[in-house]
């Protein structure tokens, strides 16, 4: 290629007719792509293999929203933190000890629900916080830290529910003061013809929309970037790094703590062993979601559909009349698969505007 | 400012790392609208001496004058905020991250909508664009990620950007380093247009095919001391060469590569 052509090129480059294809490969850049054909895939073999057996109707679909918004609204919160180059293994032990928080509040002292709410939301903040300052001061791996607070706190909500109650497990919330409008709020139902979806689909959404406004279009969202991707460099430019982090830190905790009020509004009562697992699972939507495990690159729609993804095959499974013992082999694999096809995307994408 | 203040000014600077000299006893200048190279072999004491420069540590002995006046860095951010940008070779950009957004991460361009301070996006592809045209660095889109540049633009684009932000010296750390030839030439003429815009620059490097052809004025580092600095008039490549070598050293390194040419000669012959 001679240099006047490749002149002509870079000419034609500036016009609109070079436009239509960077929008094009600008949406394929996009870390969320694996995840959306993914979750179009999985709808779709259930809908092939368990269509006829409920997977298609409301019902079916209203089960697998609501199984998928719980651990949406942490996975989007957790994508944040993620991205922002730090883990939160805590997250689990932090739902177990906020929803003990307020049943205790309410059942065995007789507080009205929206004090013992807040309550249980002030004590998860001050985790995430404490969380954050530890890793942010210590520069130790945040995955020790918070894998170190994840025993802390469960043992703690453990150890004080029996010796204040004598028992592990509280129930009984739907006497409480204040009960009737915080069931509206987070746990009641949303009636389409016939079936009823969960009320927490919309925390969910509403939280996605949030959360990826505030990464693509706000200055805290390009910080958060920014730390993940290069902690020193952002530091250099006077981004401030530690209250990005502990920020984030009080984000993943203030999601788990509303995970916990929904689920203890709904089962009106509370368990210390609730919310075991939900961090794995969460780090679990997040990476399906295209998000790297080394931060700096990633996406709260992706941790959503990744979320999606976790609730139509827990879901399906069962419609398609396999035995929910294999959830978890399934979702090993699918992370697997996940990983190998989001690097390949990316990888893509790097090269391919050279 | 007159001719006469130069912009940065070290007198008889020494560090110490324990029982280590790192520096002794170095002097240097930078005005503006200059390229002031600092050349040295590894091991030299020119990492320590950017430190110094670029407010990370304040150095043991000696003075730091700014516009003639004595200063004492306590970070980074401080140099920065009183115009001293330092570009290091690898920690100046996040891959992943869009040239815009990249470009003005730290100082984002920011829109009032309702209650809410939005980050303006359209304003910073532009004007980050826009920006880098002034230097002379055509981008086609400045939503890329930074990954997709080679070394030379990424390097280019900091440049720009320290520019843009106001920086009146620029110390750059090894920018050709990592580069080929071509990019290695495209990154100096970036260097000579930041300078054409009355920038102090300080270009580090251990190249001296890079340092000769930007360079104004050259000070030469060996095992922490200054040879002292010298205009382009004064020192050719050669001279320099030897000076960053440690003169005998090379000498010396000449004469047994001679004698071990001389041996292999004698041995097969």
């Amino acid at each position: 290629m001679t240099s006047s052509s490749a002149e002509q090129e870079i000419a034609a480059a500036q016009d609109d007719r070079l436009l239509g294809s960077g929008a094009l490969s600008r949406l394929l850049v996009r870390p969320e792509m694996g995840a959306f054909f993914g979750a179009a895939a999985i709808w779709l073999y259930f809908a092939i293999v368990a269509g006829d057996r409920g997977f298609l109707n409301l019902g079916g679909t209203a089960s697998y929203l609501e199984v998928s918004a719980q651990l949406g609204i942490l996975a989007v919160a957790v994508a944040l933190l993620m991205i922002g180059g730090e883990f939160d293994l805590s997250i689990g032990s932090v739902i177990g000890a906020a929803g003990m928080i307020l049943a205790l509040l309410t059942v065995n002292y007789g507080w009205n629900i929206w004090p013992a709410v807040l309550v249980a939301v002030i004590a998860s903040l001050a985790i995430g916080f404490l969380n954050g300052l530890l890793v942010v001061r210590t520069g130790l791996p945040s995955f020790i830290i918070t894998l170190a607070t994840l025993f802390i706190i469960r043992g703690l909500t453990i150890a004080i529910t029996r010796l204040v109650t004598g028992r592990t497990q509280l129930g009984g919330m739907r006497d409480a003061a204040g009960y009737d409008l915080a069931q509206t709020l987070f746990a009641s139902e949303i009636r389409i013809r016939g079936a009823g979806f969960s009320v927490s689909i919309l925390w969910w959404m509403g939280l996605t929309i949030i959360a990826t406004w505030v990464l693509l279009r706000t200055r805290f969202g390009n910080w958060i970037f920014g730390v993940g991707g290069n902690e020193q460099a952002a530091r250099n430019l006077g981004v401030p790094v530690m209250r990005v982090k502990v920020t984030l830190f009080m984000l993943t905790a203030l999601a788990a703590s509303l995970v916990a009020v929904i689920q203890v509004i709904g089962s009106t009562g509370a368990d210390v062993l609730r919310g075991q697992q939900q961090e794995f699972y969460a780090i679990i939507a997040v990476v399906i979601g295209g998000t790297l495990l080394t931060g700096g690159y990633g996406s709260a729609i992706g941790a959503a559909l990744g979320a999606l993804i976790f609730g139509m095959v827990r879901q399906g499974i069962v419609y398609a009349g396999v035995d929910a013992d294999w959830f978890q082999v399934f979702l090993g694999g699918m992370l697997l698969i996940a990983v190998l096809i989001n690097r390949f995307v990316r990888n893509r994408a790097m090269e391919s505007r050279r | 400012m007159t001719d006469a203040t130069p912009l940065i000014e070290m007198r008889n600077v020494t560090k110490y790392f324990g029982r280590v000299h790192a520096l002794r006893d170095i002097s240097m200048t930078v005005k503006a609208g200059e390229v002031m190279c600092l050349l040295g072999d590894n091991g030299a004491g020119k990492s320590t001496l950017i430190k110094v420069l670029a407010g990370v540590f304040p150095a043991d002995e000696g003075q730091y004058l700014l516009d003639g006046e004595d200063v004492r860095f306590s970070s980074p951010r401080d140099a920065l905020k009183n115009g001293i940008a330092t570009v290091y070779q690898d920690l100046a950009m996040i891959p992943l991250m869009s040239v815009s957004r990249n470009f003005f991460l730290g100082s984002e361009p920011t829109r009032q909508i309702g209650p809410f301070k939005m980050y303006d996006a359209a304003t910073a592809d532009a004007r980050a664009r826009e920006e880098l045209a002034k230097m002379g660095i055509s981008i086609r889109d400045t939503s890329q990620p930074v990954g997709t540049l080679s070394g030379g633009e990424r390097q280019s684009v900091a440049i720009a950007r320290a520019v843009y932000f106001g920086a009146r010296v620029l110390i750059l750390d090894e920018p050709t380093a990592a580069l080929g030839v071509k990019e290695a030439a495209v990154v100096l003429r970036y260097i000579a247009q930041a300078r054409a815009r009355g920038l102090g620059v300080i270009f580090i490097t251990h190249n001296v095919h890079h340092a000769y052809p930007i360079g104004d004025r050259f000070t030469i580092l060996n095992r922490g001391r200054s040879y002292g600095t010298f205009t382009k008039d004064e020192v050719g490549r050669q001279e320099i060469e030897t000076m960053m070598a440690g003169g005998e050293e090379l000498e010396a390194l000449d004469e047994e590569l001679a004698r071990i040419a001389r041996n292999g000669a004698e041995s097969t012959g």
